[in-house]
C-alpha cells in the first residue's frame, strides 16, 4: 500500500497568473512523456520483472513519480487560479475551461488527452527497461524544451529540478540492466 | 529555532537526500558509504518529522503519523496551496 506524505518534493510557490506555461506544462501532467506515464509505466511494469534490483527500483521511481505529478500539478494549479475569464479566453484556454473550469485534466499541451497507449509492458526485463530509460531522456528533453519556453526564473528552477531527476533515473534503470546482463543468463527467466 | 515554514523545509531537504539515496542502494546495496548516509539520514529525517508533527500535526496519513490530530490533518496547509493563500 501507500502512505500520503502532506509535502511536495520539491518547493513550489508560484504567484503570478502565466496561463501560456499553464498550457503548455500541462503535457508533463497528461502528455506522451509526462509523469503520469511515467508513475503507471513503472508501477505496471514491476510485476513482472524477475530481478530483486529491478521490482526495488521500479517501486521506488514509480512512487518518487507520484510525486512529480504532484509537483507539476501544483505549478498548473497555482499558476490558473487566480486567471480572469478575459484572460482564459485570451490565452485560448477557453476550450479547457468549457471541460473542466479551473480543474486539472490529464492533457497533453495541445489537449489530447492521457491514453495508455503511450506506456508498454511487454514482460522481458530487457525491452522493459529499455522503454525506461527512453521514457527518461524524452522526459528529459521535453523540460529542456520547456525551459526554453519560459523566461520565469522560479518556473525554470523547479523544471531544472524535474530534468535532473530524469537524468538520475535514466542512469538507475541503466545499472539495472548491467545487472541483469552481467549476473543472469536467459534460462533464469523462463526464456525459451 | 526553526520557524514552521523553515522546519518543512528541512524535512523536504532530508526526505530528498533519503528518496536519491534509496534509488542509490537499489543498484549498489553493498555500498558501505551510501548505507552509513542513509541510515543517519533516516534517524535525522525522524527526529525532524518527530519535532513537525508534535507541533503542527501529521503529515501523513492512516495512523502513520507519530502524533494523530484529525483536526490537523484537515486543515493544515496542503502542498499545491500557495504559501499565502493566494486565493481570490
Amino acid at each position: 500500500m501507500w502512505y500520503y506524505v502532506k509535502t511536495l518534493q520539491h518547493p513550489v510557490n508560484l504567484k503570478s497568473t502565466d496561463l501560456r506555461m499553464a498550457k503548455l506544462l500541462i503535457t508533463q501532467y497528461g502528455g506522451p512523456d509526462g509523469e503520469l506515464s511515467a508513475a503507471l509505466r513503472y508501477l505496471n511494469q514491476r510485476y513482472s520483472m524477475p530481478t530483486n534490483k529491478s521490482k526495488a527500483l521500479l517501486t521506488d521511481i514509480g512512487t518518487e513519480e507520484m510525486a512529480h505529478v504532484e509537483i507539476i500539478a501544483t505549478m498548473v494549479h497555482q499558476i490558473m487560479e487566480n486567471a480572469s475569464i478575459d484572460e482564459i479566453k485570451k490565452a485560448g484556454l477557453d476550450g479547457h475551461y468549457a471541460d473542466h473550469g479551473k480543474a486539472l485534466f490529464y492533457t497533453d499541451a495541445t489537449g489530447n488527452p492521457w491514453t495508455a497507449t503511450y506506456i508498454q509492458a511487454k514482460g522481458d526485463i530487457i525491452a522493459d527497461l529499455h522503454e525506461d530509460m527512453n521514457a527518461e531522456q524524452k522526459a528529459r528533453v521535453t523540460y529542456e524544451w520547456l525551459m526554453n519556453l519560459t523566461d520565469d526564473a522560479q518556473i525554470k528552477e523547479i523544471l531544472g529540478f524535474l530534468r535532473e531527476r530524469e537524468v538520475v533515473h535514466y542512469q538507475r534503470f541503466g545499472e539495472a540492466l548491467m545487472d541483469v546482463q552481467d549476473n543472469t543468463k536467459a534460462r533464469d527467466f523462463d526464456i525459451l | 529555532m526553526m520557524n514552521k515554514h523553515e522546519h518543512l523545509l528541512e524535512i523536504q531537504k532530508v526526505q530528498f537526500a533519503l528518496v536519491d539515496l534509496n534509488l542509490f542502494l537499489d543498484t549498489h546495496p553493498e555500498s558501505e558509504g551510501a548505507k552509513k548516509d542513509f541510515a543517519a539520514l533516516s534517524s535525522e529525517l525522524k527526529r525532524l518529522i518527530w519535532d513537525y508533527e508534535k507541533k503542527y500535526g501529521p503529515l501523513t496519513n492512516f495512523g502513520s503519523a507519530y502524533f494523530q490530530n484529525p483536526d490537523a490533518w484537515i486543515n493544515s496547509p496542503w502542498p499545491w496551496e500557495n504559501e499565502k493563500g493566494g486565493k481570490r
